[in-house]
């Protein structure tokens, strides 16, 4: 049988505002243990929380970034469970009457073509704190710090069918959070976490399957495998005659499974009702108007720009556009080189492929924007050749120059375009190798584009990489055939 | 010195006919001598209370001093307080001193007024009678049989005792006009939102408000203006200017349009307490007020109403008392479950684990909707009553409870308890004030006159209040408790 997966995922972001969703506590991350809560963190008797306007502005740019309803009004709602480290025995949370309604976002897929996923909701919510249970001898430690940091909870429909695809929303929506500014994105520190609903069915079939939800999976790669594995899980299980039942599951990375947390029928009732200590959110049109005005352009914007302005591939387009810091990066370079193609190759092969060997962000590259725009600005004007171009940026990269031209003047890497010159050593290279010469000459026609590979080399060498490769082909083509 | 009003003490201290050192040892000596037997105290800080009568007295002999300085006065003890234990009357917070000064703490420090300490009150404000506190029952001065209303019982019985002038108490339900009325005193609970609530423990969020309890109206005015105000800590205190509540004391009430809801004359009201509040509308009339009857047409949905939000909302704020990083934690919790269980157990006293297990209940899916939504829909028709009546008339006049203080063991039916409240609890679901003025004695226990006004009509109600006092002398009466040891 075809089974299909049907997939939707809850992204929590974490907002990057200074202060804490209620409190004027910072939320600054690696503080020592409970520094960074305050009386109202802690959950005090007596105390109240004021709400942070930086997470309602934050949260209503995002819904004006996936084109969303904003409504005017929405309400914060208290979500009741214990836990040692939800310090106030209920989350502040939005139930009922979230800040951002149905919206989209668009994804990109293998083959470079797009899908729209549409965005139930998005909700404001305050973070827990987090138990530690090392070091504390059989007793659990609390730390604070994080509670009450301020959370956008971005709730998809179930629109992803593939563990692909869902890795693909999940990319998206990072690049839109990053293009926003609205959080640093840093999935190592758990600025986005995400809980995904999972169920299959047979191809074809309209009713869904009862789902399962992962908790807590905290990286693209294991959002992927996460669900691959619970796809696989799930279609075994109902091959083997068995049901899924409706469970709340935990992604284990180590051993790549998942693993059952709790069921439906021990799930918390969580007795959600509006918080009283906080008024309703109105929000009125000239402030979501102002909100809309500061909006950077966005992904999917950028991409369409950068394909139908600048001629980029589909391909090419999706991937400089993927994140805020690339996107940047990339049009830097081209503004300086004037020409979006080289531009675009230079970000995605030498820069990309050095970055990623090394392991490092494009924001740590240790060549600017600036440098690299010329570089490539000299390679569009034949100041160098390729060859050339790959030794300025590698010395760019360690440092050992200020810009291109800088490294170019001082290594006499300039192209040799001067016939003459070109000429003097191409005949010293002919006359150095006799025999390769007379093999040349007796070989058949269509034998000899290979050979003259050989000669084009010894020039190259005797030029130290700067002579023209182009002059020097069709210069040597002539000299060795015309003789 | 303990039978003057807080604004004669006032004048007295600005006059230098003694200090606010002196006026302080003497209240502290007085509390040492009578309290035991009424128990209104829970901590009395005597060596802050010295220390801030001190810096009071040096101020005013630097020309620095203002209208509240150097006047002592008791804190309700669910009012945070740093450095000093903050029980809410709960075995649950014996232990916990508070790190930090609620709002209205601060603001009456800054004032320069020096609290005595901390009054006894029904367990997290929940009690008619203040029978629910961990520290045991307070008495009321008139009648030691007799108890003193609540949840602000030990306010209220401090202040009628002379032990204090002035007590802050709050009021969800009635907390401070009912144990106003059942002491004699004068207790205002002002509109929703115009004292911060930061720093009061929270019992019901949408219906707690802090206000101040007095020998008169004019006292309520002096420390209403102190700590009313709008507190960025608190989302749901109301910016709006703070009038001098003194300023119309003094107008007339020629013409004012007193309503009588019809609703807070039926069945249940002592026949006694009605004669005494008919003779104090009469007051009104021969200072030129017009009286007439008015609806409120829901007033009998207020108690059902009121008993589904306040603990839905106390089930969730009482939440964070489990054990794990402040208050009484259970010995030797085996796991996590036991913990919360036996600490929470232990902790809470009957009334409010009684509320907790309704408000949980109530909140629960599949109940949720049947009581929560459909008691926040009754309470909009109870609030729109009032804005109904109001149209027609300036103020509203009723009883402040059914009947006088009740003795002392003699409620055992939670919802007997509960029917105590039928004429003060709406007052809150509505968000108005209203005031409670002593207006006479049945079988010598005082009956409170209670006086309610559109949102924010404090300086009118006050200025009834006081208007009604100038004629008569209720206020001035004073209990033989306390008398023969002076």
């Amino acid at each position: 049988m075809q089974w299909e997966a049907v997939i939707g995922l809850e992204v929590h972001v974490q907002l990057a505002t200074q202060s804490k969703i209620f409190s004027g506590a910072s939320t600054a991350f690696g503080a020592e243990p409970n520094t960074q809560a305050c009386a109202v963190d802690l959950g005090l008797p007596g105390v109240l929380p004021v709400l942070n306007e930086g997470a309602v502005a934050m949260a209503v740019k995002f819904g004006l970034g996936i084109n969303a309803e904003i409504p005017e009004t929405s309400v914060f709602d208290r979500k009741n469970y214990f836990y040692p480290d939800l310090p106030k025995g209920y989350q502040t949370s939005q139930m009922y009457q979230p800040i951002v309604g149905p919206g989209e976002v668009e994804i990109t897929l293998d083959d470079g073509t797009t899908k729209r996923i549409r965005v139930h909701h998005a909700h404001l919510e305050e973070d827990a704190g987090k138990s530690l249970h090392e070091d504390f001898h059989g007793m659990t430690g609390i730390d604070l710090n994080r509670a009450g940091t301020p959370l956008l909870e971005i709730v998809s429909e179930p629109d992803l069918r593939s563990a692909r695809e869902a890795a693909a929303y999940l990319k998206a929506i990072h690049a839109i959070v990053t293009y926003l500014g609205i959080s640093d994105g840093n999935m190592a520190e758990g600025s986005m976490r995400c809980d995904v609903n999972v169920s299959v069915r047979p191809k074809g079939q309209e009713t869904l399957g009862t789902r399962a939800e992962i908790k807590n999976v905290n990286s693209f790669r294991f959002v992927e495998k996460a669900i691959a594995h619970e796809i696989e899980r799930q279609v075994e299980l109902i091959e083997d005659g068995g049901t899924v039942v409706q469970e709340t599951r935990l992604y284990d990375p180590e051993a790549d499974e998942t693993r059952s947390m709790r069921t439906k029928e021990e799930a918390n009732d969580y007795r959600y009702f509006p918080c009283p200590d906080l008024l309703p959110v109105v929000l009125d049109q000239a402030y979501v108007d102002h909100l809309r005005a500061t909006l950077p352009e966005l992904p999917a914007e950028k991409r369409a720009r950068f394909q139908d302005e600048l001629g980029l591939s589909a391909y090419d387009a999706s991937v400089l556009a993927s994140s805020r810091a690339m996107a940047e990066y990339f049009e830097a370079v081209k503004d300086v080189c004037g020409d979006a193609k080289l531009a675009a190759n230079w970000v995605q092969v030498e820069l990309a492929g050095r970055l990623n060997k090394e392991g490092l962000d494009i924001a740590d590259s240790p060549v600017t924007a600036e440098q690299l725009g010329g570089l490539v600005a000299r390679v569009k004007d034949e100041t160098i050749n390729g060859k050339a171009a790959k030794q300025v940026f590698a010395a760019l990269w360690d440092g050992e120059g200020e810009s291109a031209d800088a490294i170019i003047e001082a290594r006499g890497l300039k192209q040799v375009t001067d016939t003459g010159a070109i000429e003097a050593m191409i005949d010293q290279v002919i006359a150095d190798s006799p025999v390769q010469v007379a093999q040349y000459r007796e070989a058949a026609p269509e034998k000899r584009g290979k050979m003259i590979g050989y000669f084009v080399g010894q020039v190259m060498k005797a030029s130290r990489g700067t002579a023209n490769p182009q002059q020097v082909n069709a210069l040597l083509k002539d000299k060795l055939d015309n003789a | 010195m303990h039978d003057k009003t807080l604004t004669e003490l006032a004048a007295a201290l600005a006059a230098g006919e003694f200090s606010s050192r002196e006026l302080t040892e003497s209240l502290l000596a007085r509390i040492d001598r009578l309290d035991g037997e009424l128990n209104s105290f829970i901590t009395v800080t005597a060596d802050a209370a010295l220390e801030a009568a001190d810096r009071a007295d040096a101020a005013r002999a630097a020309g620095k001093a203002g209208p509240l300085s150097g006047l002592p006065l008791a804190l309700k003890d669910i009012f945070c307080t740093r450095g000093v234990r903050t029980s809410c009357g709960s075995r649950m917070l014996d232990n916990f001193v508070s790190p930090y000064d609620a709002t209205v703490v601060e603001k009456l420090a800054a004032a320069g007024t020096v609290s005595l300490g901390k009054t006894n009150m029904d367990e997290f404000a929940m009690g008619s009678s203040n029978e629910n506190s961990h520290y045991g029952p307070v008495k009321n001065p008139w009648d030691l049989a007799a108890v003193p209303g609540g949840s602000s019982g030990g306010s209220a019985a401090a202040v009628a005792a002379g032990l204090v002038p002035a007590a802050l108490g709050t009021d969800t339900g009635g907390s401070i006009r009912q144990p106003a009325a059942f002491c004699g005193i004068t207790g205002l609970k002002p509109t929703y939102g115009r004292v911060s609530r930061y720093g009061m423990v929270a019992y019901a969020s949408s219906l707690d408000q802090g206000g101040p309890m007095a020998r008169t109206a004019e006292d309520c005015a002096l420390l209403l203006g102190a700590i009313a105000g709008h507190d960025l800590r608190d989302s749901t205190s109301v910016a709006r200017g703070v009038p001098d509540y003194r300023e119309e004391l003094e107008a007339s009430l020629s013409g004012l349009k007193i309503g009588l809801p019809r609703e807070y004359f039926g069945d249940g009201l002592a026949p006694e307490v009605e004669a005494a509040v008919r003779d104090a509308i009469k007051v009104y009339e021969s200072l030129g007020a017009e009286v007439r009857e008015v609806s409120l047409p829901h007033t009998e949905l207020a108690i059902p109403a009121y008993y589904v939000i306040a603990p839905a909302e106390a089930s969730s704020n009482l939440s964070r008392f489990d054990g794990v990083r402040f208050g009484h934690r259970c010995e030797n919790p085996a796991d996590l479950v036991d913990l919360y269980k036996r600490s929470r157990a232990e902790g809470f006293g009957e009334e409010v684990k009684r509320r907790i297990l309704i408000g949980t209940h109530t909140l629960s899916e599949g109940f949720f909707d049947a009581y929560y939504k459909k008691a926040q829909q009754v309470r909009r028709l109870i609030r729109q009553d009032f804005l109904d009546a109001f149209e027609d008339v300036d103020v509203l006049m009723g009883p402040a409870s059914p009947t006088p203080a009740f003795d002392l063991g003699t409620k055992k039916d939670p919802v007997s308890m509960y029917l105590q409240d039928i004429y003060t609890i709406a007052i809150n679901l509505a968000g108005i004030p209203g005031i409670s003025v002593p207006a006479g004695f049945v079988q010598d226990r005082p009956v409170g006159l209670q006086i309610l006004g559109p949102h924010f009509a404090e300086s009118r109600l006050l200025n009834v209040a006081h208007r009604f006092q100038q004629a008569t002398d209720w206020h001035r009466r004073q209990p033989a408790f306390g008398k023969e040891n002076a």
